[in-house]
């Protein structure tokens, strides 16, 4: 217990370095950007250049930059995102307003490639070499060719507009009125498409890792003393063979949850989802840096904090990790 | 045997060879075949294709040659794909040499601004960079890069930490070389190989986050790019799906065919490597 403790602080510690260097590279392209906060304002409402001057003053925006930055991080200390000009709302608003359904949309797109992914990885592996084997690895390739996006589009087009089984896009169905479990089945529903053409693209990846580790893994001598013990196959494939394979993939879980944020801004827009992505991209369409640059902060927060459950995950499974760590 | 006929003998390799070369011979010729302007209006709006074999692949809802257009975005796509991976692959490969060779705290900020670039989601970092700057080839192809450096830099880094303790950069040392010098003359050369691995791996990726990137609109808007054709055929999706489909079976294409020849030249370089 006390070792993923130490894990954890010793993460921890780093995440804040981390946390703070992405804010820095935020500021700068909050600077980089065209116009300021007041221009947005003044565009939206309205105002001569004494208002401009005034507001400029009010907000700080005519100080140096050094100053800037730090009234910057005292507000994000604060949780303080700023003011969205588009939304006429506090950002921070926005943003946990929006962040349920990408979370939903993210937890099930990884449910089903972790799952689906490791099953088929599992299958492949039990036989390397075999027909099935090398079926899968080059089906797994394709599929990881695949654009999420042009994939969303295709399942739109078959399973929506061709067979209309499923809705085209959208959370739920607009004023329906649901309430309760009508509800979640109607949302869960409307994901069917969204969370497979997220899904599927990262299938491939826990497929091809999944296999790679069993070809490992069958090498080692623990599998040779298993056969010896005469162990059927059966057993020596789940109990041996994936189970030494499996862990790696609970890494690239970890790290795969940046890429999976960054699709989910282009499947979300593809399927109209409301979500965090679907935001991202308002915002780049209104010209909103703020809220873009909050939405990044928000991003890289949550990946920090899935990392850090991935490794306290990591730490309980395997138990040599940690404790070389822990006596350093 | 040669490396060539080795590499010819994978059945995957081969296949990604032919793919890669179509996709070429597309890019070169395509002002050849199709001079003038691909953006410019050469029939019909929404003739569909097989129709016209004076516009085989049809029109899209303006009235542009689809087929035009499918040999000038294989212009874009290889050339953004390429240009984001080698700067990616450059600013990694320094990075991690500097990193690693450096050690210390150099080596501790660079890694902690490594982390930092992987905490943030590529694409949106990519989305972000564009929608600042503004989108144009060479802007697409930096905010692409921005996402795609930190996996060199780690590779690069790993390799170096090994390398730095050999004799012959010992050698240099003593024959008072500067250490830059022996960072990059002598070390990073002999680093390269494991990161070039990871090439084909960025170069998809990149061809794929541009495509992204083209299809939310953040695409250079002077060029034909197939990410701004599927988003063009989107608003006719119900009607003329094909005008999506069909520059999205190109996208795959190709990033299966850089996949595949990555793959076969990487198990060829691994028997190369057993045998020796």
């Amino acid at each position: 217990m006390t070792r993923a403790l130490t894990l954890i602080r010793r993460r921890l510690v780093g995440s804040i370095f981390v946390l703070f260097i992405v804010i820095i590279g935020t500021f700068l392209l909050l600077e980089a950007a065209p116009g300021d906060a007041v221009d947005a304002y003044i565009v939206s409402t309205g105002g001569d250049a004494g208002m401009i001057e005034l507001l400029r003053h009010r907000w700080g925006l005519d100080q140096s930059e050094l100053t800037r930055l730090a009234n910057y991080l005292w507000a994000l200390l604060h949780l303080d995102l700023g003011q969205s000009v588009t939304f006429s709302r506090p950002i921070r608003e926005v943003i946990l307003e929006r962040l349920p359904t990408t979370l939903i949309l993210m937890v099930s797109a990884t449910a089903l490639s972790f799952g689906l992914g490791s099953a088929l990885g599992i299958y492949a592996g039990a036989r390397p070499g075999s027909f099935r084997d090398r079926f899968l690895s080059v089906a797994s390739l394709a599929l990881y060719a695949v654009p999420g996006f042009w994939l969303g589009l295709v399942l739109i087009v078959i399973f929506a507009v061709d067979l209309r089984w499923l809705p085209i896009g959208g959370i739920e169905t607009l004023a329906s009125d649901k309430t309760g479990l009508d509800r979640a089945a109607d949302i869960a529903i409307h994901l069917i498409l969204p969370v497979s053409a997220l899904g599927f693209i990262y299938l491939a990846l826990y497929l091809r890792m999944m296999r790679a580790g069993m070809a490992e893994a069958w090498r080692q001598d623990f599998v040779l003393a298993a056969r010896a013990r005469g162990l059927s196959r059966r057993r020596i494939v789940l109990a041996h063979v994936a189970r030494n394979a499996l862990l790696p993939l609970v890494t690239m879980l970890g790290l795969q949850s940046a890429q999976m944020l960054g699709g989910s801004v282009v499947i979300e827009s593809v399927f109209a989802v409301p979500g965090l992505g679907r935001l991202a991209q308002e915002a780049v369409a209104a010209r909103d840096t703020p809220l873009l640059l909050g939405i990044i902060l928000t991003s890289a927060v949550l990946v920090i904090l899935i990392n850090l459950l991935v490794d306290i995950a990591y730490a309980f499974l395997d138990p040599r990790v940690g404790a070389s760590e822990a006596g350093a | 045997m040669s490396r060539l006929h080795r590499f010819l003998r994978t059945p995957e390799a081969v296949a990604g060879t032919i793919l890669l070369a179509m996709l070429f011979a597309m890019a070169l010729s395509a002002s050849l075949l199709f001079p003038g302007d691909p953006q410019a209006i050469a029939g019909p709006a929404l003739l569909p294709p097989f129709q016209n074999w004076s516009l085989p692949l049809g029109t899209d809802r303006l009235g542009r040659d689809v087929l035009a257009e499918l040999f000038h975005g294989a212009r874009t796509s290889l050339a953004v794909g390429l240009a984001a991976a080698a700067a990616a692959l450059v600013v990694g490969a320094v990075v991690g040499t500097l990193a690693g060779f450096a050690g210390g705290l150099v080596d501790e900020v660079l890694m902690r601004i490594t982390d930092a670039f992987q905490t943030v989601p590529g694409f949106l970092l990519a989305l972000a960079f564009v929608s600042v700057v503004g989108p144009s080839l060479g802007v697409v192809v930096v905010a692409i890069a921005l996402g795609t450096w930190t996996g060199p830099a780690r590779i690069a880094r790993a390799e170096v930490l090994s390398i730095r303790e050999r004799d012959y950069v010992a050698g240099a040392r003593v024959i008072g070389m500067h250490p830059l010098a022996i960072a990059f003359r002598e070390v990073l050369p002999n680093a390269l190989p494991p990161v070039l691995a990871l090439s084909s791996v960025i170069v998809a990726a990149a061809i794929l986050t541009e495509a992204a990137l083209s299809f939310l609109g953040l695409g250079d808007p002077n060029r034909v790019t197939w990410g701004g054709m599927i988003a063009e055929g989107r608003t006719v999706l119900r009607t003329a799906p094909f005008l999506s489909i069909v520059p999205g079976i190109a996208l795959v294409l190709t990033v299966l065919g850089v996949y595949l020849a990555g793959e076969g030249i990487v198990e060829t370089t691994a028997v190369r490597r057993g045998l020796s």
